[in-house]
């Protein structure tokens, strides 16, 4: 692409407010996408996260709050006048037009030169590796094809935001894995700021340079992948991002916080919430045999397998502890995990290393 | 492993009963559809056939081609057929600019509300033909209803000639095809992606550019399908253009009826009919070719 020197917009969003009768589509929502990020709101469906992305394109009209692409206030200019890019959930292309002109569309409203417009449509089909489609119908092309389509004619006019509404939905789980590396690339490529909605964890922490976490219109937190994923802000956060198994905490007179006895870790400076639990990412375990040598740097649980389930390259154990609560741990399937000797029935020392604690506010559910 | 030797006597597993089984479906289809069949022939092929064999008989009752022959003979009857294809494109046409604006209203607002305003489309579409037709020469004739308005609030100074003429004729038949235009296309519209008007505009199209270039050539089919509804059914409409054309627009259907009526001719009348049959076909044969057209412009689908 054209190397602007000014690749790309940062996007400020600020209160943002959008009431559908009395629900609160979203509720003050502040979200800053520095330039040149990969952000990804992600959340259930019905959380917000289309309302967000609809309102930063234009398409909905928020009942307060500001939205601003670099110093511009955009809060009240309509679509057209946006100048983002866009790629909608079911692609959106125009069934009357060709692969070309569809990309062409954008360029030909700007009215660019017929030498021009050749040579980027050209270049955008490329990038996207659909050089020998041009010509081609939009009925005539796969599912992955359209995909590849919408996505170059939302960047082949330059734009300085993108905008993706789930846009690998409708892919089969391979082709959307490969889609996702690629928009990654394109991205790094482009370098243009590119806000993504999706509702899946794994798209999220693949793709995202930071996750904005959006629950019921408000913003429940946002970070880079690692930090959302190694400190939930809460059990909404946790429970949305991996497969963990929680577990209530007991706080002792000294701020202990404890779990059958075992203290896991410290009531943090300045907290005053009442309740904590314990969040255990299936993946952080190691099982051993009940009378194992304990090691320092870990803790330990002692509890009664009630189900395996082998899945190729990790095997899922479930647990149930001694006073009841469920753990699902996901071993890797290698020698010397020994997984193929386990058994429902089994009792086993569950360890986990201190580090790999994470504790957060309220209560277990 | 060896591949198991095959010869046509060493039958695949099952494969005969398959066949069997396979040809048994389909001679039930075959069976469940005949009662169609039986009907359509009754109805529509005997009908048709002896119609076409009674044009090429003469008055008696001879194989000839004196009926053609008169049509081509006689003006009259080439400036009938003139009138009739005027007035049906004119009448599809009049369909079009008054028909798209209001599917396409009806496209846009919420769905709940379109039942209450396709009311007021189909309302008078139940009511019966002449009873409509009447009523607009009601409301059209020199003392009807519109010319005493306009004459009482001073739009106009003497009665305009409303009925009775190419007017009236038109007025009364937009009315009464307009459902037909309206339907299937607002079916069409509704069938438009939302979000392809949404990506125009996020393309930078203006709300007119995005109706123009996107939202319009996706309505294109439905246009083309209500249209032709509308001109072949114009094509052979009878009694609104007798009442309200006061005879002074001739179409096909009233000199078919004429001549019946004078003449007892059953031979030119069925003459009539088949020329008017045949030029519909070929109207429809160049539109299923701009159809094809459009199947491939708009996908299959």
């Amino acid at each position: 692409m054209t190397s602007d020197t000014a690749a790309s917009l940062s996007i400020s969003v600020t209160e943002l407010t959008k009431t559908y009768g009395k629900i609160f589509a979203l509720n003050r929502v502040s979200i800053d996408v520095k330039a040149g990020e990969f952000l990804t709101l992600l959340g259930p469906s019905g959380s917000g996260k289309t309302t967000l992305l609809m309102a930063i394109a234009g398409f909905n009209r928020p009942d307060s709050g500001r939205i601003c692409f670099g110093d511009e206030d955009v809060t009240v200019l309509p679509p057209h006048k946006r100048g983002v890019g866009m790629v909608f959930q079911n692609y959106a292309l125009f069934p009357h037009m060709s692969v070309f002109e569809n990309v062409a569309f954008p360029l030909k409203l700007r009215k660019i030169p017929a030498e021009e417009k050749r040579q980027r449509v050209t270049e955008a089909l490329r990038t996207v590796q659909l050089s020998d489609f041009a010509e081609r119908g939009i009925d005539q092309l796969s599912g992955g094809q359209r995909q590849r389509v919408a996505l170059a004619r939302a960047f082949v006019f330059g734009p300085k935001i993108l905008l993706m509404d789930e846009p690998l939905s409708a892919l089969d789980k391979k082709l959307r894995e490969e889609m996702q590396i690629e928009l990654k690339q394109l991205h790094r490529q482009l370098g243009v700021t590119t806000v993504y909605v999706t509702h899946d964890q794994r798209e999220a922490l693949t793709m995202s340079d930071r996750i904005a976490i959006i629950d019921h219109g408000e913003l429940t937190q946002i970070g880079t992948p690692r930090e959302i994923y190694n400190a939930p802000a809460n059990h909404f956060v946790a429970s949305f991002i991996g497969e963990s198994s929680f577990f209530p905490l007991t706080k002792d007179k000294s701020g202990a916080l404890q779990y059958a006895g075992v203290t896991v870790g410290e009531v943090p400076n300045g907290a005053t919430h009442d309740n904590w639990t314990l969040v255990i990412r299936p993946e952080r375990l190691s099982l051993h045999a009940p009378k194992t040598s304990k090691i320092n740097d870990k803790i330990y649980f002692s509890g009664e397998i009630t189900e395996l389930v082998y899945q190729g390259e990790t095997a899922i154990v479930m647990m149930v502890m001694a006073d009841g609560h469920s753990l699902t741990a996901r071993m890797n399937t290698r020698a010397g995990n020994d997984v193929d000797s386990l058994m429902g029935g089994q009792n086993l020392l569950v360890g986990i290393d201190k580090k790999d604690v994470i504790i957060i506010p309220g209560e277990a559910s | 492993m060896t591949p198991r030797p095959t010869s046509h006597r060493d039958e695949a597993l099952n494969a005969t009963k398959l066949r069997v089984a396979e040809r048994r479906q389909s001679l039930l289809v075959l069976a469940l559809t005949l009662p169609a069949i039986i009907a359509v022939f009754l109805v529509i092929v005997i009908p048709v056939g002896w119609l076409f064999s009674l044009s090429f008989l003469d008055s008696n009752g001879e194989l000839s081609l004196v009926n053609y022959e008169k049509m081509i003979a006689y003006k009259s009857y080439l400036r009938v057929f003139k009138t009739t294809f005027n007035v049906s494109f004119l009448t599809t046409f009049l369909c079009i600019v008054i028909g798209y604006p209001l599917a396409y209203f009806l496209s846009q607002i919420p769905r709940k509300y379109v039942g209450l305003f396709m009311l007021t489309v189909l309302l008078p579409f139940w009511t019966s033909l002449l009873v409509r037709t009447y009523a607009w020469l009601v409301m059209l004739q020199r003392n009807g209803l519109i010319n005493n308005f306009a004459i009482d609030l001073g739009i106009w100074d003497a009665p305009v000639k409303l009925a009775h003429n190419l007017n009236g004729t038109l007025i009364g038949m937009v009315h009464i095809m307009l459902p037909f235009l309206v339907l299937p296309l607002y079916a069409a519209m509704r069938r438009i992606d939302r979000h392809a008007l949404q990506a125009a505009a996020n393309l930078g199209a203006t709300p007119v550019q995005a109706f123009w270039q996107i939202f319009v050539p996706l309505s294109l089919p439905g246009v083309v399908a209500g249209s032709l509804i509308v001109f072949v059914l114009c094509l052979g409409f009878y009694v609104t253009p007798a009442v309200l054309g006061g005879g002074k627009v001739i179409l096909v259907s009233m000199q078919i009826t004429a001549i019946l009526e004078d003449q007892f001719n059953w031979g030119a009348a069925s003459a009539l009919g088949v020329v008017l049959l045949v030029s519909t076909f070929a109207v429809l044969l160049v539109a299923s070719r701009f159809l094809k057209l459009d199947s491939v412009m708009f996908g299959r689908r």
